[in-house]
């Protein structure tokens, strides 16, 4: 082996990836997204031993001041609007959150019989009121977290199938001048577009409803609602998915440039929508900011309907996201599609 | 009757290049127009704009009388020089895919028979020869069926054999009626195919014209050739005009029985002599003073 020679290859390489340098900043700004979201979302506070969701009359602070259980230590209180007080019960049969306190009259709370934490939460709840709050048990088994996870790692498998599936293809036509040709044909950019979508949703559905189908016969899991619907889920899923990976590809040239894109747009949603933990403890700009992604909508939209039971009208506002979504990220990919590698 | 193609003071320029430098000619129905010229002399760039798949920096091009558009797209079969075809594709699922992209595409078989690629219509296209390659491209140009052929350097590194194939294709091709744009840089490719050539030199056209006339205009004379060793080392005090090539002698003369007499009177043998008209290699030269093939 030639040292002499290893290191003019080494150097040649160096050179054309320094020189690259949309490529060069990508691997850059990928990492330095990756350490602010880790930091975002478990930095700050050390994280709270128990959970309580509160519903406060509508100016009040959630504090001591408002009641003395407010000021414990180690407790995540959580504001819960009087309207969502029905999903928060189910939340406490579920073991999502250990008691929900309501303060908008006499305290009154919700605590789940089969539940340690809840148990625990209660006797602080009771020690700083001095045994005054009325008790509603209720009862409910724990989401297995592989219930909840489940749908989470079906979701993140579609997502890079959707990214990379579409956006690795374009990038190597327009590359290769396959695209330069079809220019020359009365194809347009949105007939080609659609075209890739509908062909890697093709795919992506059949891939993952055999997944679900082998993992429900060696995983038993958990769906109250109906596959139909679910099914709907993953298609409006995978075409906003897919149509943004399409979008990501409209205009590189670059191979390694659309890994670098598609990676930094891919790991954000993979932390931030849900795959693996809820972001309810997270904060609220960032929250706010996970529920513009895609996966975020599909996943909210199909853990309703595998762990709620969810119907078609109940997902109706995430499905129509995802439509809306799926039509601005082909437009915008239309309107700016590069036929030409120069 | 309106030419099918004008091109009016065609412009090209990239930074510090001007690559086309304000070109115009028009192509009647039928005709195979040819452009000349060496590498580099600007012909793919012009035929580019008439594709319109490059835009101009002046100057336009008219189909039919009109801008491009949809209907130059639905009528015009196009070979690009360079290009590359879908992966993983058979030849017949490559003709299928692009006879649909148009109202009117033709059939697959037909394209097949035409373009003589029946033995290798299943093998996928990534293992085709370069002749059977540039075969499978015109095949994909004729797809729609289309009233004007565009082809860019079509016969580029093929074996004569594969050249020759090629050419007999156009030709049939030709006897349609069709109207062809045929770019190269092989001047019996375009003196054995085109009613018309225009000559490209550094984004220009420096001549157009039917072959034959331009040069029977440029030239009056044939050229003699005979091998250097027949010659005396010392050239410079010969009786007639000699030009030097590598391995011969080249002398252009309009009287060939006077030559003969004093390359005889001066003991050149001629056994070895060959007579051949003017090219249009030498008519480059003329017109530029170096060689097409630089």
């Amino acid at each position: 082996m030639s040292v002499r020679r290893l290191f003019a290859v080494w150097h040649a390489r160096n050179l054309e990836f320094l020189r690259d340098r949309s490529t060069l900043i990508f691997n850059f700004a990928f990492p330095l997204a990756l350490v602010i979201a880790f930091a975002a979302i478990f930095g700050g506070q050390p994280r709270a031993l128990f959970k309580v969701d509160v519903v406060a009359p509508p100016a009040a602070a959630i504090n001591a001041r408002l009641h003395p259980f407010l000021g414990t230590r180690y407790v995540d209180f959580v504001r819960v609007e009087p309207d969502d007080i029905e999903g928060a019960i189910r939340k406490v049969e579920r073991h999502e959150a250990d008691l929900l306190l309501d303060l908008r009259t006499a305290p009154r709370y919700w605590v789940n019989e089969d539940s340690p934490k809840g148990y625990l939460a209660e006797k602080l709840l009771l020690q700083a009121a001095g045994g005054q709050a009325r008790r509603e048990p209720v009862s409910g088994a724990a989401v297995r977290y592989v219930d909840w996870l489940l749908p989470g790692i079906l979701g993140m498998n579609m997502m890079f199938s959707c990214l990379f599936g579409v956006g690795y293809v374009v990038v190597r036509y327009r590359k290769s001048g396959f695209l330069r040709r079809l220019s020359a044909t009365p194809v347009t950019a949105f007939e080609f577009g659609a075209a890739q979508v509908l062909s890697r949703l093709l795919l992506t559905v059949s891939v993952t409803s055999l997944l679900y189908a082998a993992l429900a016969l060696l995983v038993p899991f958990r769906n109250e609602g109906s596959p139909l619907v679910l099914l709907l889920v993953a298609v409006a899923g995978a075409l906003a998915m897919i149509s943004f990976g399409f979008m990501m590809a409209a205009r590189f040239t670059s191979e390694e440039l659309a890994n670098g894109a598609i990676n930094l747009a891919s790991w954000p949603m993979m932390l931030l929508s849900g795959v693996w933990f809820s972001l309810e403890g997270a904060p609220a700009w960032l929250q706010s900011f996970a529920r513009i992604l895609p996966l975020t909508q599909m996943l909210d939209a199909a853990r309703a309907v595998m762990l709620d039971g969810a119907g078609l009208p109940q997902v109706l506002p995430q499905l129509a996201w995802l439509a809306v979504m799926t039509l601005l990220f082909l437009g915008i990919a239309a309107a700016g599609f590069r036929w030409r590698p120069d | 009757m309106t030419p099918v193609i004008e091109v009016h003071e065609l412009v090209k320029e990239y930074p510090g290049v001007r690559a086309v430098d304000g070109v115009s000619f028009s192509i009647p129905q039928g005709q195979c127009f040819g452009l000349l010229g060496p590498n580099g002399a600007g012909k793919t760039t012009t035929v580019e704009m008439m594709e319109g798949v490059t835009q101009p920096t002046s100057g336009h091009v008219l189909y039919r009388g009109e801008p491009l558009g949809a209907r130059f797209r639905e009528e015009a079969g196009i070979q690009f020089q360079k290009t590359a075809l879908q992966d993983k594709l058979t030849v017949r699922e490559t003709l299928t895919l692009f006879s649909r992209l148009y109202p009117r595409g033709r059939k697959v078989d037909a394209l097949i028979e035409t373009c003589a690629l029946g033995e290798i219509a299943n093998r996928d296209n990534r293992k085709l020869s370069g002749g059977q390659m540039q075969r499978l491209l015109l095949a994909v140009a004729l797809a729609n069926d289309p009233q004007v052929l565009f082809l860019d350097e079509p016969t580029t590194g093929l074996d004569p054999q594969a050249r020759h194939n090629f050419w007999d294709l156009i030709r049939t091709i030709k006897a349609d009626g069709r109207t062809v744009l045929l770019t190269t840089h092989y001047m019996e490719e375009a003196y054995f195919l085109c009613d018309v050539i225009a000559i490209m030199d550094r984004g220009r056209i420096i001549a157009e014209g039917p072959p034959s006339r331009l040069l029977r205009e440029h030239f009056g004379d044939v050229v003699l050739e005979l091998p250097r060793e027949d010659f005396p080392a010392d050239v410079s005090s010969f009786p007639l005009p000699v030009l030097l090539a590598s391995d011969r002698v080249e002398i252009s003369t309009g009287d060939v029985e006077s030559a003969l007499r004093t390359l005889l009177e001066q003991g050149i043998p001629l056994q070895h002599l060959r007579i051949r008209p003017r090219n249009l290699e030498d008519l480059f030269l003329e017109l530029t003073g170096r060689e097409l093939r630089t």
